[in-house]
């Protein structure tokens, strides 16, 4: 019997899966039409990326970390310097030229990528071995401020040869097609996921809730704090070089500190402690900002212009609802739960019977 | 370098840190009570600068000073009642996120109300006649700010000390639930803290942005972190701390902009907390906390 269950939802797992590369394959086959629609959903699987491993940190093994746009920054830079074509370096540095050593510095954008988290993860470790032995919002603070002194290093004129200042770098070739941009992103995800479900997320689990009874488990807190911080970096990195890809032309204000709070509004949003919740979060609050548009546009009705819809509305009534989420349902979209196929039937069994409870409750009242 | 633009450095620099360290008692008091980086308060200081353009357009400064101070104090003490006291129950993550998207939603609206573009500082005659003194010449606020922080730091520490209010502040803040056993109205010492703290932010943003001329959304940011990091280096919850941590700050960025390292400068504010929190995690006048099981 629950052999079956469990193939059944395979299954279902399949068809789903089969019906979003269907519709990647519509939106590919007409990438000049659907053009508006492709960046949203590329940039929502990117965020996702980086909302899932802040959601490992702060979710899995609550260190409540702020340093992700500091290691985004490292990454899309690392990823810059490696792609941008040899050729048009000289165009990309006209202020003060490019240093001898990576002039001719170029690889195939999939190992830019790793050796972008790989770097990341390496600043990382060692931002960890004195980060970590702070707790709560002193950790946030000072991984706050490390992503600043980053942002700080990259956009200091002394290495103009290397990161270009304060001018940024641009013409990064682009991904080559949707499915690559889709498919790395899904493979980030994965990876995480199967590092939470193993024995390592356990261990991250366990000194979330109770430091101190981990500690007296035998696990060795520094050890693991400072694993999961350099593995939440590493797709942190990557996820930044996705990001520079993506935006084809980067500059050091990108990765400012606004930034790291939009990915802790994805987290917050989607549940602490879910990645499904992260990455509903991810596209709802990407998707979001460009639905909630035509708050930005001059309203008219009936030929009385409404005086609120101006330019910038969209993003106060943005952060109104997030506020409304932190404040009266902070367990997020799915709180620490994941997304199920049985979890999905029982909500939709359930509807009709909290719909009737209202109903009956609504007659009670009356009478 | 002379010596007389060195002292018309350290003027500068301590001018700076005065602000600053107005800014960073708000952080400080908040801390010690509610166990809260209150992200909120240097948008609040913010909020304050654009409050002053408007009254400056229709009132006189000796009008303008103490309506901007009134109304800073009424937004600081609402954004607690609405964004902070729901979640008094919940954890501190719960709040401190709270605490960011309150500073989110205020630069988002003020984007909206009055455009991301910088708007100019209204002038205060009274503060920027220019002095001469010795070598050095100065406009009168920056001579001033000094000065004023430390007579508000005296007047702060009197009410702490030795007012019955000011008891029941360190009461809440060594221990919340004895302290509302004892008949102590925990919500109005939080409101009260609240009031100061903002009263002080809107002190510290007239004196501030006089001397910076222009405002605009994100211009609190930054200067609230480093005033944060101002608290944490003076030891959180100690006012004497926040305010040595605030000059500290100031002197330390004008050097190095007078050095010519001016991009360093707001990186310079982070090394000295990561320094800080290695050496002395509890800062220069923190009391020492223990971890109970």
């Amino acid at each position: 019997m629950k052999k079956k269950a469990i193939s059944k939802n395979k299954l279902y797992s399949l068809i789903a899966l089969l019906f979003v590369i269907g519709i990647l394959g519509m939106l590919q086959a007409n990438s000049a039409q659907y053009s508006y629609q492709i960046s949203i959903l590329e940039r929502s699987a990117i965020y996702a990326v980086v909302a899932v491993s802040m959601n490992l940190l702060t979710g899995f093994t609550g260190l409540f970390s702020l340093g992700q746009a500091g290691f985004m920054a490292i990454g899309a830079y690392t990823v810059a310097i490696l792609t941008i074509p040899a050729d048009t370096r000289a165009s990309v540095y006209y202020v003060d030229g490019i240093a001898p050593a990576i002039a001719n510095l170029q690889c195939p954008f999939w190992l830019a990528l790793i050796l972008a988290g790989l770097f990341s993860a390496a600043i990382a470790a060692i931002i960890g071995i004195p980060v970590l032995r702070l707790k709560s919002d002193y950790l946030a603070i000072a991984t706050l401020g490390f992503s600043e002194i980053i942002r700080a290093v990259i956009s200091a004129p002394q290495l103009n040869k290397i990161t270009n200042g304060s001018y940024g770098l641009k013409n990064i070739p682009a991904f080559p097609n949707l499915f690559v941009a889709f498919g790395l992103c899904g493979l980030c995800i994965l990876l995480m996921v199967l590092l939470i479900n193993s024995s390592y997320g356990r261990a991250f689990k366990a000194l979330r809730e109770d430091e101190v009874a981990a500690q007296a488990m035998g696990l060795n807190l520094f050890r693991y704090k400072e694993l999961a911080f350099v593995i939440s970096s590493f797709f942190t990195g990557v996820g930044g070089g996705l990001l520079a890809i993506y935006m084809r032309s980067i500059d050091s204000k990108t990765f400012s500190i606004n930034l790291t709070y939009d990915i802790l509004l994805i987290v917050v949003l989607g549940g602490i402690g879910s990645v499904t919740g992260s990455v509903i979060g991810a596209f709802l609050v990407t998707a979001g900002r460009e639905w909630l548009r035509f708050f930005d546009n001059p309203l008219t009705i009936g030929g009385i212009d409404i005086p609120l819809f101006r330019s910038g509305f969209r993003m106060v009534i943005f952060s109104i609802l997030l506020m409304a989420v932190v404040l009266f349902y902070r367990r997020g979209i799915m709180g620490s739960n994941e997304f199920s196929w049985e979890g999905l039937g029982r909500l939709i069994r359930s509807i009709p019977n909290k719909l009737k409870r209202k109903s009956k409750t609504q007659k009670g009242d009356n009478a | 370098m002379s010596l007389s633009t060195f002292f018309q450095q350290c003027l500068t620099g301590i001018s700076l840190g005065g602000a600053y360290a107005l800014i960073a008692i708000g952080y400080t008091l908040v801390y010690g009570i509610l166990r809260l980086i209150n992200f909120a308060h240097g948008d609040i200081f913010m909020m304050a600068g654009y409050f002053m353009i408007f009254a400056m357009a229709s009132f006189p400064w000796f009008i303008s000073i103490p309506l901007v101070l009134f109304i800073t104090v009424v937004l600081g003490v609402s954004i607690e009642r609405i964004a902070y006291r729901p979640l008094r129950s919940a954890p501190r993550m719960s709040v401190m996120i709270s605490a960011i998207g309150v500073s989110y939603l205020l630069q988002n609206l003020a984007t909206y109300l009055f455009t991301a573009l910088p708007k100019g500082y209204p002038e205060l005659p009274v503060l920027k006649k220019i002095y001469q003194i010795g070598g050095l010449s100065a406009s009168f606020v920056t001579f001033l700010t000094p000065v004023l922080t430390l007579i508000i730091v005296y007047a702060l520490m009197v009410l702490i000390n030795k007012t019955k209010i000011g008891m029941a502040m360190r009461a809440v803040s060594k221990d919340y639930d004895t302290a509302s056993l004892m008949g102590i109205k925990i919500n109005r010492i939080i409101t009260f803290t609240f009031a100061i703290g903002s009263l002080l932010a809107a002190v510290g943003s007239v004196l501030y942005f006089t001397d910076r001329m222009t405002v605009f959304p994100f211009s609190g940011s930054l200067p609230g972190l480093k005033c944060f990091v101002a608290a944490v280096f003076g030891g959180i919850g100690s006012i004497p701390g926040a305010v040595i941590g605030g000059f500290i700050l100031g002197l330390g960025e004008t050097a190095l902009v007078a050095t010519g390292y001016s991009t360093f400068s707001d990186a310079f504010t982070f090394v000295l907390l990561i320094a800080i929190l290695l050496i002395k995690p509890t800062g220069l006048f923190g009391e020492k906390t223990t971890d109970k099981v």
